[in-house]
């Protein structure tokens, strides 16, 4: 791992200080970063207790003051009166750790599956990989979809409120890992050759702390850099499954959900409502997405 | 295509076909202008073929590809001239040159198998060819390009010219190449290493066509090549060339037997030979270090680190051409003035042994 | 060849298996199949009895080869929701969404490829590297809030366009299309654009790339140094030997159209087939998800397999035999 640390700080490092568009990139991505983890520090309002919201508030244009309350909101209020801007630091939060949530079932359910593959082979390592290209042809929102169905099918009706968000962070989760999976196991075939793997198959090593113990730490450089891009991948699932009324509740909301309440009020002339949350979002895409383009294109020293 | 017969090709033509004059090819980077092409001078007469030949990397490709300015950028041509038959083509504008390439000056490069169009059958690419630069319909186009394929000694051309490329073997596709080189009847033809990516027995047999089509239709011929045994066998007249310079050039004879520059007599040293001259004991020799890279070309002559009879002067001046006899050298060994060289040899050293 | 395409129908069979399998988990063992059958005073014995004669107590395999058999006859079951056949529901809708695929894949297709080539051959024009950049905003944001800005922009602010729904419909060639109608062809503009946007960037992008290193290869330079005209050279070589592989992608854009085109039609309440897949799940209407994942997975299969045999017929190197030419 020390030898990772010492390329970070050389190469990559250098090649980061030489691309414009991907500091900025950087920089607006931990700026909303920042806010939205210190959310509840930041925000002015509490905009999901209940009983902080004055419906009279509802309503106002940005920096406008509430009729009810008489503060001034900065990006306005929605139709109960939740300030605009604190609703979009706590739904920016709630993106980000679901999220950070999803890309880490990905991963360990990626990581493990392509080091068995890639250790065992065999018919375990087909099928696998079967299964994998299967759920390859299918974009990945539908997998997403779908596992959401099925998994909200199973639970009874009364929970299923609740247990939305964990519903979210397994079907984005499940529709993430094949990457990490395929990635992983080409790197295990390769190390599962080398003589330290074999010096701890003789000495009797359990496969399962060969794994773990020996391959893992020496295939978890490519996973780093997917795992940046899956987590792009899923903050915008995530947006998208909000936004079609399958992910986030109103209640709870995340910036999908946000442009699909917003979304209402185009037309009655309370465009702040969707543009704000839009705007957010696009920021939060464009900077993660430019990032892992360039990160893309760094790790791949075929690119001209 | 019939061309009315050349003069005999041993005859030095009076008036050469293709004069390339101290050429240089630059390339601007970051760290300044590097020149992988740097004072180039030949001639090519009419129905001769000139070799060119040198190490990999000493600039014979991009010499060829200059004349025809088919340069990449950034790199271009930094001075020098380069005249076809009276015609400047390095100060052409990028249209003018489009006429000439195929249809004054053909071209052969070296893997035939990335030549040409997979996906075009080979009358298409015979076809195009000559409507682009003949005053023909588009059936003439094409029985042209019949006539072509026969004359490369392609069997049953008739069925072959709706073939693909892919369905011919090596030595038929660079047969293919030569056809599309000739058939907008060029009256020179540039070929960069035509027979290296061949297999050796089919080697001989190109070799031998594009001899005998040039010779016949009076073509002049550039072959560029590292191979001292293609020189040997197919060329009139060779050019040798060292770290974008010429070290020499002359008729192959003269310069293969009486070679007048330390490179040249270091390059037959390091060819296996199967003269009777030459005595099994014979080692080969092979000349102490390497060629400089592009960024690394000491001053003066290129060649005085590595040369067994370096002066003082080789360092400090560039050697200027001189002439000994139908040879041209560029060496302090054989300075410009006639008469005895400043270590008391006689200026005359053809016919001698090494 | 015939072999090739044998191989992949068969393994376009497989995947089909697995799906269908899927499908009939889902409808078998997800809610209760027959709570929405029943009506509500039925007792134990009208259960038992409509258990035997849906054939629930059989044994799986058996199921599942009826659940195929009833598929391919084009009984899917009921939605739980509102009792309509599922097939005809599907049926109601599939035009829209067709129509909808099918516009965006043009608009796709011809601006991508049309752009892609522009950004090839001008390499080093601002224009192309203005529309490569702006590129990076079609790539990078989710189709739900392209669409969701252009209804902001055009629909709202300047009012020129309709932001929901599809407008008046006619008869064309026997379906309701919107196509005919001037309301229709205005409703589809917005909804087209924000579908066709992502994968007009994608295209345009690898249409690029893929010509930038055709544009590379020793057969164009060795048409450039036999004077052909740039003209023919960018189009008469490059173009075609960029297309083969691209057309296949493209091939392969319909059917994510196709699953993409949920997101879509919820943004413009688009009366298509992924706005009934999304009520579908929001109400957990198990038939419905799964004849639509069924459908999907037909479609997807379906489409890999034509590309792969069309790849095949168009590059003459996989079709045609090698016939080694003595030298």
């Amino acid at each position: 791992m020390s030898a990772l640390a010492r390329v970070w700080q050389s190469d990559i490092a250098w090649s980061f200080r030489h691309a414009p568009v991907a500091m900025v990139a950087a920089l607006v991505f931990a700026v909303l970063v920042i806010a939205s983890l210190a959310a509840p520090l930041v925000a002015p309002h509490t905009p999901f207790e209940p009983g902080s919201l004055n419906l009279m508030d509802g309503f106002t244009p940005p920096m406008g003051e509430g009729m009810g309350s008489g503060s001034v909101f900065w990006l306005g209020t929605d139709d109960q009166g939740r300030d605009v801007f604190s609703t979009i630091l706590y739904g920016m939060r709630l993106s980000l750790m679901i999220g950070l949530a999803a890309v880490a079932l990905a991963a360990a359910l990626g990581v493990t599956l392509g080091l068995i593959a890639g250790y065992v082979g065999g018919w375990i390592d087909a099928l696998i990989m079967r299964v994998a290209d299967i759920q390859l042809t299918f974009p990945s929102i539908l997998v997403a979809l779908l596992i959401f169905g099925v998994a909200r099918g199973l639970l009874p009706p009364e929970s299923r409120e609740q247990m939305a968000i964990w519903v979210l962070i397994l079907s984005i989760g499940l529709s993430e890992w094949v990457q990490f999976a395929r990635t992983v196991r080409g790197s295990a075939m390769v190390e599962a050759k080398k003589d330290y793997v074999q010096a701890a198959r003789l000495v009797g090593r359990k496969p399962s702390a060969i794994l773990f113990h020996h391959l893992l730490p020496n295939v978890l450089g490519p996973v780093l850099v997917i795992a940046t891009i899956s987590l792009a991948l899923a903050i915008i699932a995530e947006a998208t499954l909000s936004f079609l009324g399958v992910g986030a509740p109103p209640t709870r909301p995340s910036l999908g959900t946000l442009i699909r309440i917003g979304q209402d009020f185009l037309f009655s002339g309370e465009w702040w409502i969707l543009l704000f949350p839009a705007l957010t979002l696009l920021a939060l895409a464009l900077s993660v997405n430019l990032l892992g383009d360039w990160l893309r294109d760094v790790m791949n020293p075929k690119l001209r | 295509m019939a061309t009315p017969p050349a003069p005999d090709a041993a005859a030095t033509p009076d008036a050469p076909l293709l004069e390339v004059e101290d050429l240089v090819v630059e390339i601007p980077t970051r760290r300044g202008v590097l020149k992988p092409v740097d004072g180039v001078s030949f001639t090519i007469g009419r129905g001769e073929i000139l070799g060119v030949v040198g190490e990999s990397g000493a600039g014979k490709s991009i010499t060829g590809a200059a004349i025809i300015g088919l340069l990449e950028r950034p790199t271009r041509i930094g001075g020098g001239r380069v005249t076809l038959a009276g015609t400047r083509l390095d100060t052409m504008d990028e249209n003018a040159l489009r006429r000439v390439r195929g249809a004054r000056v053909g071209t052969v490069f070296q893997d035939p198998s990335t030549s040409l169009n997979p996906l075009k059958t080979i009358g298409e690419q015979l076809a195009e060819t000559a409507l682009a630069h003949l005053d023909v319909s588009r059936r003439e186009a094409r029985e042209r390009a019949l006539r072509a394929l026969v004359d490369v000694g392609i069997p049953a051309a008739a069925e072959r010219l709706d073939a693909w490329p892919h369905e011919f073997s090596g030595g038929m596709r660079q047969r293919v190449v030569i056809a599309l080189a000739l058939i907008g009847e060029p009256e020179l033809v540039i070929a960069d290493e035509p027979t290296t990516a061949l297999d050796v027995s089919v080697q001989a047999q190109i070799l031998a066509l594009l001899r005998r089509l040039c010779v016949e239709r009076g073509v002049g011929v550039m072959l560029v090549t590292h191979d001292m045994g293609v020189i040997a066998e197919t060329t009139d007249r060779v050019a040798v060339l060292y770290a974008g310079r010429v070290a020499e050039v002359g008729p192959t004879r003269d310069v293969l037997t009486g070679a007048l520059h330390p490179y040249t007599r270091g390059l037959m040293g390091a060819t296996p030979d199967a003269s009777p001259e030459r005595d099994s004991r014979d080692r080969l020799a092979q000349i102490p270090g390497a060629m400089p890279g592009l960024g690394a070309v000491p001053s003066g002559c290129a060649f005085h680190p590595r040369c067994p009879e370096a002066m003082s002067r080789c360092s400090a001046e560039r050697p200027r051409a001189a002439s000994r006899e139908d040879t041209r050298v560029w060496c302090w060994l054989h300075p410009p003035e006639e008469g005895v060289s400043p270590d008391g040899r006689s200026t005359s050293l053809r016919g001698t042994r090494r | 060849m015939f072999a090739y395409v044998v191989r992949r129908a068969l393994q376009g069979v497989l995947v089909l298996f697995v799906i269908a399998f899927i499908a009939f988990s889902m409808f078998r063992f997800i809610g209760d199949p027959l709570e929405s059958m029943l009506p509500r005073e039925a007792t134990a014995a009208d259960r038992v009895e409509l258990r035997d004669r849906l054939g629930l107590d059989d044994p799986v395999p058996l199921q599942f080869v009826r659940f195929v058999g009833d598929a391919v006859q084009g009984e899917f079951g009921i939605s739980y929701r509102n009792g309509v056949p599922v097939a005809e529901m599907l049926a109601e809708r599939l035009p829209a969404t067709l129509e909808l695929a099918a516009v965006s894949a043009i608009f796709a297709a011809v601006l991508g490829i049309g752009l892609g080539v522009y950004t090839a051959i001008h390499r080093d024009g601002w224009l192309a590297n203005a529309i490569m950049s702006a590129s990076l905003i079609g790539v990078s944001l989710p189709t739900f809030l392209i669409g969701v800005l252009l209804i902001w922009l055009f629909a709202v602010e300047l009012g020129w366009l309709p932001s929901f729904g599809r407008g008046e419909t006619g008869e064309l060639f026997g379906w309701r299309s919107s196509l005919v109608t001037v309301s229709g062809l205005k409703s589809m503009i917005l909804p087209a654009l924000t579908l066709g946007l992502y994968q007009m960037t994608l295209v345009m992008r690898l249409v690029r790339a893929e010509m930038l290193e055709v544009l590379r290869t020793d057969y164009i330079r060795f048409a450039r140094a036999r004077g052909l005209s740039e003209r023919a050279v960018n189009f008469g070589h490059a173009l075609k030997n960029t297309l083969v592989p691209v057309i296949t992608i493209i091939g392969l854009q319909l059917g994510q159209i196709t699953a993409f085109a949920i997101v879509t039609e919820t943004v413009f309440q688009w009366p298509g087939v992924g706005l009934l897949f999304i009520n579908a799940v929001q109400f957990v209407d198990i038939p419905i998800m799964a004849t639509y994942l069924l459908l999907v997975g037909v479609l997807f299969v379906a489409i890999n397999l034509v590309v792969d045999v069309l790849y095949a017929v168009v590059d003459p190197r996989l079709r045609v035999e090698r016939v080694a030419a003595r030298a």
